[in-house]
């Protein structure tokens, strides 16, 4: 009989990782629910979520409450991440496991913008960008789901598997930064 | 350039696909006459100047009416269809 054991989405992939000025590391595996509300029921799923403190986030929006993060995820789509999906939602909304699908990724530092303006064709300075926004956007040709989480640090999130090559991508990007940082100073 | 995707806001031309003219959206009927399909599936303007054409924005999945012109790039309106 097969041996199966659990295995995170970024195992084996070299994380923690720091070049120059930027460190990335996988995120926690945490439970991922997408929620997308039944037709006209988008007001009966804030009630719900409301009660969380949670907001049903508008496209490019975030939301944080009591340890749990809601984010615009797509179209008539929001993400619930940290907790299990509120009692009573699934009555207005058509939810869905996502947990396994995904891998999430932390890029940050002082650096972290300028690797990522090389892999994504968004405006992701701080005005533009501001803390707790999100976007569904290509890095290079791959589709994530990228939000910012601090002044210098953004979580990415690809299918799980594209883990291996969104890292790759990321690295090759942050050593070339790294490169010519180095060569500047 | 740049398109301003009903959803998301101004992105990138590379965060689109093109789908062709918006002579698409015009679908004779089911019955019409083979010149009105011919028409419908094979003719079209090459303006230069201002055209109408359908992108898909593809990290949200919308469809997006472009109105722009050929000639200064400009682009003019963009407006979802789906
Ligand atoms: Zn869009």
């Amino acid at each position: 009989m097969a041996d199966l054991s659990a295995r995170e989405p970024c195992a084996g992939l070299g994380l923690p990782l720091t070049l120059g000025g930027c460190r990335l590391a996988a995120l926690p595996v945490e439970r991922i629910t997408a929620i997308q509300p039944f037709p006209g029921k988008v007001a009966a799923v804030e009630t719900v979520l409301r009660a969380q403190g949670l907001r049903f986030p508008a496209p490019g929006h975030s939301h944080e409450a009591g340890g749990a993060r809601i984010v615009w995820a797509g179209r008539e789509t929001a993400f619930l991440f940290g907790m299990a999906a509120p009692e009573g939602l699934s009555a207005h909304a058509a939810l869905s496991d996502q947990s396994d699908g995904w891998a999430g990724l932390r890029l940050e530092g002082p650096d972290a913008r300028a690797v990522l303006a090389r892999l994504l064709p968004i405006d992701l300075r701080a005005g533009a960008f501001e803390p707790e926004a999100c976007a569904r956007a290509p890095l290079n040709h791959m589709q994530v789901l990228i939000r910012r989480a601090g002044e210098a640090a953004f979580d990415l999130f690809v299918y799980r598997s594209m883990a291996g090559t969104a890292v790759h991508e990321l690295t090759d990007a942050m050593r070339a930064v790294a490169a010519r940082q180095a060569a500047v100073r | 350039m740049r398109i301003s995707c009903p959803c998301c806001g101004p992105r990138d031309r590379r965060e689109f696909t093109y789908y062709g003219a918006a002579d698409y959206l015009n679908r004779p009927a089911l019955d019409a006459d083979a010149s009105a399909w011919d028409d419908y599936l094979h003719l079209r303007d090459n303006p230069a100047g201002e055209t109408r054409d359908l992108w898909y924005h593809d990290p949200c999945g919308t469809w997006v009416a472009v109105t722009r012109d050929t000639v200064t790039h400009a682009v003019i309106a963009a407006e979802a269809v789906a």
